[in-house]
């Protein structure tokens, strides 16, 4: 906290952004789609298709009646060929809708520009437009753009900090699509009533911050603000602190200290869509790692199957060991090429053996760099001990529940031990544990 | 193409460096404290030296191995560096086999036995000083003459109750370069801290707690260090003799056996201070750095247990969960 706009803990990592010259290649649509209807935080969505149905492009093929749901589209033309549930990252079946691609992507006719004359209807478009935090949570976006009553929000950010290693796709979209993200800024500050808006970056993109000055800084209570470049700069509480002094509480969420956060590309597509009235199809992903023949940023249509963007950035130049959607930090490794590139993919890396599989971990010995690296001041090592003896206790006078699994404190650990790994578990016992009590609690009421 | 993928839980990067690499620091910082021992008390040093390792090595493997039948981790390092430790805080004139068996004391019962490293509670070369001093006084503070010819009295003996006898103390020169009675490598002040200085620059450890260990000792023996009158304590010699500089930045900073937090340290630092000085002026000892780093060893737990720190966001009245 030494530094301004710092800050505590934190990991300096490499930055591998090796893609961030390479302007973004936009690849044909697949012969196949396969669309998860679960893709965002929150409620899955219930099928409008089924077999045999033929859809067009933008056309929604998933949707909810509940709040925590953004509604699913098809990003091809052609015909349903299957809804059923598959094995999906993180060990779950998800209803998936595959699409054969007819490939005249004829677009939806009914679609047209939304009429946002007033709060109501803006909120209403956002949440018709799919969109979900693209920065890689994947957050409801008409969720987040509509704070709870009592809130005075006071500021927009705009987290442009891509803080992970390799991933340059909003790096890409600040440098190919300024205007729509100054529209979109515009956008979001006339509906929402907001007189500031603070864009976040890391330093080390200069071509993006000078891009970004040039484009949105002249705008009207815009301003862009380098940050050191630290990961996890581009978490939510790290960047609302870096950007604003604020500390957002335990268990509370931005709006608690009145500020809106938003990703890059999430905006620039907000202004995409109000001129075009196209939902959210399509995603640029950073296709790198030690394996990929040509490293790259590639536009894709959402619910292409993995193996065919590996297969369009050139291919493995050598047997991929590890798959992840996302950074190496946070990033989920995949079981298998056959998943599909969702809304908030950011980037799909491959990994050999040498990177993918992780060290042995050896012996504690309470050097105490996890907790001098944790962001939220934690005691990972407790944490850690905590969680393998399932001491609840402990595992909650020491803030478990706080952990952001950023993953700093696995990376910083001499001995390699898997504290995120731990800290995940402790977490699950905690929320087993709650939701015991509460049963109990239901019990005896009754 | 259908590759076998491996999954695994975040993050998927690690940094570069290993604990093993850490001890390999810890051993490279030592060079040259022990050049300085060679030096100035002869190349017969190197014995006790290597019997303290070769005995520290036998104790983790004896009881680890061999007794709790747990697997080898000798590789580790740790064990020299706790051989090291102990054999610079031996006098050059100790007997050999004790030497050998404080090593074996140090990683056999004050390390292995709580789980081996990271796991003690208590400095092992440290615990270990204290109890051959107990059990063996008279050699372990037997100091031999020193390279001049000037018999054996530490400045700190010298300082307790040796100047009424008209012994002189050594000038602070020679304090900082270490010809001076003393255990075998904490005699010279430059060399601990040009070892120290590499440990902050690979940034195994930080300078947190040797400053206020040092500077608690300081303004403690400044202040009471005269029997006459207040602020006229010699500190610069309670600074530079005795083993202060070696325990301040090469047993304070032992990872395991002091507290986690930032705060925790500094407390922990001042409680060494404190009790060494308090050792120093007003008990029969003329040094108090083990005692008074296996008793704060001691209280970590408990410094741990009220200075765990506030997560980030957490209201004020320290509500966690």
């Amino acid at each position: 906290m030494f530094r301004r706009n710092l800050f505590r803990g934190g990991a300096h990592l490499p930055h591998l952004k090796t893609t961030a010259d390479h302007p973004t290649v936009v690849m044909p649509p697949p012969n196949k789609v396969i669309i998860p209807l679960l893709q965002h935080m929150g409620v899955i969505c219930e099928p409008t298709v089924q077999k045999g149905d033929f859809v067009q492009v933008g056309q929604i093929i998933g949707d909810s009646t509940k709040a925590m749901a953004a509604p699913v589209h098809s990003s091809v033309s052609g015909t349903v060929t299957n809804v059923d549930f598959q094995l999906w990252a993180g060990g779950i079946q998800v209803l998936t809708v595959e699409i054969e691609t007819d490939g005249l992507q004829t677009p939806l006719k009914t679609l047209v520009p939304p009429t946002i004359t007033n709060k109501a209807e803006f909120l209403a478009a956002v949440r018709a437009s799919g969109l979900v935090g693209l920065g890689g949570a994947g957050f409801p976006a008409h969720v987040k753009l509509s704070p709870p009553p009592g809130a005075k929000i006071d500021t927009l950010i705009i987290n442009a900090a891509e803080c992970e290693p390799y991933i340059t796709s909003d790096y890409r979209e600040i440098l190919e699509n300024s205007s729509n993200l100054l529209g979109g800024i515009q956008l979001l500050m006339r509906q929402l009533g907001l007189s500031r808006c603070i864009i976040g970056i890391e330093d080390n993109k200069p071509a993006a911050i000078a891009e970004l000055k040039k484009v949105c800084g002249r705008a009207k209570g815009v301003s862009v603000m380098p940050l050191p470049t630290r990961y996890p700069q581009g978490a939510e509480k790290m960047l609302i602190w870096a950007t604003t002094r604020r500390s957002v509480p335990t268990g509370k969420f931005p709006s608690d200290v009145n500020v809106i956060m938003m990703n890059v590309t999430s905006v620039s597509f907000l202004a995409e869509f109000a001129k075009t009235g196209m939902p959210l199809i399509k995603k640029k992903v950073t296709v790198a790692g030690p394996c990929v023949a040509h490293p790259q940023n590639v536009e894709v249509r959402i619910g292409t199957p993995l193996k065919d963007v590996f297969a369009f950035a050139g291919g493995f130049s050598s047997q991929p060991r590890k798959v992840i959607m996302g950074g190496p930090m946070m990033g989920v490794a995949q079981h298998s090429l056959e998943t599909a590139v969702v809304k908030h993919t950011n980037a799909l890396l491959a990994f050999g053996s040498e990177d993918g599989e992780l060290p042995e971990a050896s012996a504690c010995i309470r050097c105490g760099r996890c907790s001098d690296a944790c962001p939220m001041s934690l005691l990972p090592l407790e944490l850690h001990r905590a969680a393998l003896r399932n001491n609840l206790e402990d595992l909650s006078k020491y803030g478990t529940m706080a952990c952001m699994e950023c993953g700093c404190c696995s990376f910083v650990c001499p001995s390699k031990i898997h504290l995120v790994q731990a800290i995940r578990l402790g977490k699950t016992q905690l929320r087993i544990a709650a939701a015991r009590t509460l049963a109990r609690a239901e019990g005896a009421a009754k | 193409m259908s590759p076998k993928l491996l999954v695994t839980s975040s993050p998927h990067l690690r940094a570069q460096g290993s604990s093993q690499g850490i001890m390999l620091d810890v051993i490279l910082a030592l060079i040259p404290a022990l050049g300085a021992a060679t030096y100035f008390f002869g190349l017969t040093v190197l014995l006790p030296l290597t019997f303290a390792v070769l005995g520290a090595l036998a104790g983790e493997y004896g009881m680890r191995v061999l007794v709790l039948g747990r697997e080898n981790r000798l590789a580790d390092l740790s064990a020299i560096v706790t051989g090291l430790l102990l054999g610079m805080n031996l006098p050059p004139s100790i007997p050999l086999p004790l030497a050998f068996l404080g090593g074996a004391i140090a990683t056999a019962f004050v390390k292995e036995v709580f789980g081996g490293l990271g796991m003690n509670f208590m400095n092992p070369a440290m615990g270990t000083r204290v109890f051959l001093f107990l059990a063996w006084p008279s050699l372990m503070t037997s100091w031999g003459p020193t390279v001049d010819g000037v018999a054996g009295a530490t400045p700190l003996a010298i300082l307790k109750d040796g100047e009424a006898a008209g012994q002189a103390l050594p000038d602070l020169f020679h304090l900082f370069i270490g010809d001076r009675a003393g255990s075998l490598g904490e005699t010279s002040v430059l060399a601990l801290l040009l070892g120290a200085g590499y440990l902050v620059l690979r940034k195994v450890i930080r300078l947190d707690v040797p400053l206020v260990y040092l500077a608690t000792v300081g303004l403690i023996t400044w202040t009471f260090g005269n029997k006459t009158a207040l602020f006229a304590g010699n500190f610069p010699v309670h600074l530079l003799s005795g083993g202060l500089i070696l325990a301040a930045f090469f047993m304070a900073t032992d990872y395991a056996t002091q507290p986690v937090s930032r705060v925790g340290k500094v407390i922990f630092a001042a409680g060494l201070g404190l009790v060494t000085a308090v050792i120093r002026l007003y008990t029969n000892y003329p040094e108090g750095v083990s005692f008074a780093v296996i008793l704060l060893n001691c209280l970590v737990p408990l410094i741990d247990r009220y200075t765990v720190p506030k997560p980030f966001g957490a209201p004020k009245a320290a509500q966690r969960a």
